[in-house]
């Protein structure tokens, strides 16, 4: 049996810093969602929120106030919550509820509003937090980013310069992108002339925080087929497999890396798109294009490699000879990515599942990748916990 | 001249001896695993079912994995003077431990002056806000 779903109709509401409540984001895409689709509101049988840990209650509830919001119809509901991969734990819930027969067609959706500047651990004195406890020492977000990249550039001979050329070209793809808050293309000198933020990242390495909104409304593949819409494009695979112990990398909020003395040390990263692979009984070798995590530039390097689209050390040649480039044999991030976006914590998982799908229906105007049949997303938060997706035509 | 700080930035992270200071972990008795910080009660590894832990001192010697600094202030609760003064961070690993452990650099030591695998040691500094936390050093002889 097949354990494909399809995906009937997307939706975003453009990224921001737009400061309104993330419920307005959230029907807007909505709304663009189900007129994609073609499919009534009332016909949702299940809505799969991703949930919002910055705008109090209705954020931590967020499935049950985007049905609200639409107007309560008796659907099922559910809310998901897993950092940067909320989206695809909502998307995940969703594909069990169609296969085990539950619900035929499921609204996903998650939207936020984010705060100024960095982000910061809760409030008061929490020695029992590592989130906390890293703050309390001076580790900040672009510390971990600037540590991978440093990595980079003492084992694989990487340069600020192949890190700015990420910059240059996620600017180029999310330029003509409506949906991308940043839309103004950059040069290797303009990423050069900004500030250095924490060695040897620059501003314009690191991706900003956003408010934005994204969703999917997936179905069977039968209630598809009735619908006349049989070519929708399938999530073939939802990975979001834990980390194994023992960690080789020290990943946001730790202080320490897992000891190894009793385990071989291994990469997270990695383990994400080999389950995916696995699941859709494909190989990098049929991927046409990818949405990778840009939380720096340079770890847009990590995610090709992770991807198994080159070997170890191979990521920054690949970005030079423009074979990441739309135009270039495999396009990642075309639409802009983090660079572009900003990262909207709930909503961005299921952004790159939007840009995808666009993609494999060939709608995506100037951005198009010719030919995209398989897709690929990637990403990863605090605490292990990350995703990958794979879309298919 | 003002008497040393004295208070830990964390409390129970690390010894307060000026002159070999270590960081406190734990150790798993049933399978050796190393664990920092040392608040742990149950062993984290897949396939030990250890629950007893014994105190250890961390080695106070490692290599530096990869480093960056800070030159923007970090938000709260980092505390730092005004004007801010960026300063250097090194991840470090320890051979004995397999592990890599953060931390901020000593003062005064700018990225320029460090290097991956580079051999570093720990030290008591204090913070802007005079509490003293671990810092790693690079050792004397291992500049380049």
């Amino acid at each position: 049996m097949s354990k494909d779903i399809a995906i009937l109709g997307v939706g975003m509401h453009p990224w921001g810093k737009w400061g309104r409540n993330f419920v307005e984001y959230g029907v807007v895409a909505a709304r663009a969602a189900l007129a994609d689709a073609g499919v009534n509101w009332r016909d949702v049988q299940f809505v799969s929120g991703a949930a919002t840990m910055r705008n109090g209650y209705p954020g931590y509830v967020a499935g049950a106030t985007f049905a609200q919001a639409l107007g309560w119809q008796g659907a099922q509901v559910n809310t998901s919550y897993a950092a940067c991969a909320s989206g695809s734990q909502a998307l995940a819930a969703a594909r069990s509820k169609i296969l085990s027969g539950e619900c035929e067609v499921a609204l996903v959706i998650g939207a936020d509003t984010t705060p100024k500047g960095f982000l910061a651990p809760q409030k008061g004195e929490r020695p029992d937090d590592p989130d906390w406890v890293r703050f309390r020492v001076g580790i900040t977000n672009p510390t971990y980013f600037a540590l991978y990249a440093r990595r980079r550039m003492a084992l694989y001979g990487d340069t600020q310069d192949d890190f700015a050329l990420v910059k240059v070209k996620n600017a180029e793809h999310g330029f003509d992108n409506p949906n991308a808050r940043y839309r103004k293309k950059f040069s290797a000198q303009d990423v050069a002339a900004s500030a250095m933020v924490a060695d040897p990242l620059r501003l314009m390495d690191i991706c900003a925080t956003s408010d934005g909104a994204a969703a999917l409304i997936v179905s069977s593949l039968d209630y598809a087929r009735r619908i006349g819409k049989q070519n929708a494009p399938r999530v073939a695979a939802i990975s979001t497999v834990t980390p194994t112990f023992a960690t080789d990398t020290v990943e946001m909020p730790d202080l320490a890396t897992d000891s190894a003395v009793a385990a071989e040390p291994l990469r997270f990263r990695a383990a994400l798109p080999r389950k995916a692979y696995e699941e859709a009984g494909i190989g990098p070798e049929d991927v046409s294009l990818a949405e990778v995590y840009d939380l720096s530039t340079a770890l847009e390097l990590d995610w090709m490699e992770d991807l198994q689209f080159c070997a170890r050390g191979d990521a920054a040649k690949l970005v030079r000879e423009g074979v990441t480039r739309i135009g270039g044999r495999l396009p990642v991030n075309p639409s802009g990515g983090l660079a572009c976006f900003g990262e909207a914590v709930p909503a961005q998982a299921l952004a790159q599942v939007c840009e995808l799908t666009w993609q494999l229906r060939d709608q995506s105007g100037s951005r198009q990748v010719q030919g995209a049949k398989v897709g690929i997303t990637a990403n990863q938060g605090l605490f292990g916990h990350g995703s990958s997706v794979i879309v298919k035509r | 001249m003002d008497a040393p700080p004295k208070t830990p930035v964390l409390e129970g992270w690390f010894t307060l001896d000026q002159r070999e200071p270590h960081l406190l972990g734990a150790r798993c008795s049933a399978c050796g695993t190393y664990y920092f910080p040392k608040q742990i009660k149950f062993c984290r590894h897949p396939d030990c079912a250890g629950e007893a832990f014994e105190e250890v001192q961390l080695s106070r010697k490692g290599r530096i994995w990869s480093y960056t600094n800070a030159a923007y202030k970090p938000p709260e609760p980092y505390i730092s003077n005004d004007p801010f003064v960026p300063y250097s961070i090194a991840a470090v690993e320890l051979e004995r431990e397999r592990m890599i452990v953060l931390g901020q650099v000593a003062s005064g030591v700018g990225v320029e002056a460090l290097h991956v695998g580079m051999e570093v040691e720990l030290v008591l500094e204090a913070l802007d806000d005079s509490k003293l936390s671990w810092k790693w050093k690079p050792l004397a002889g291992d500049a380049r």
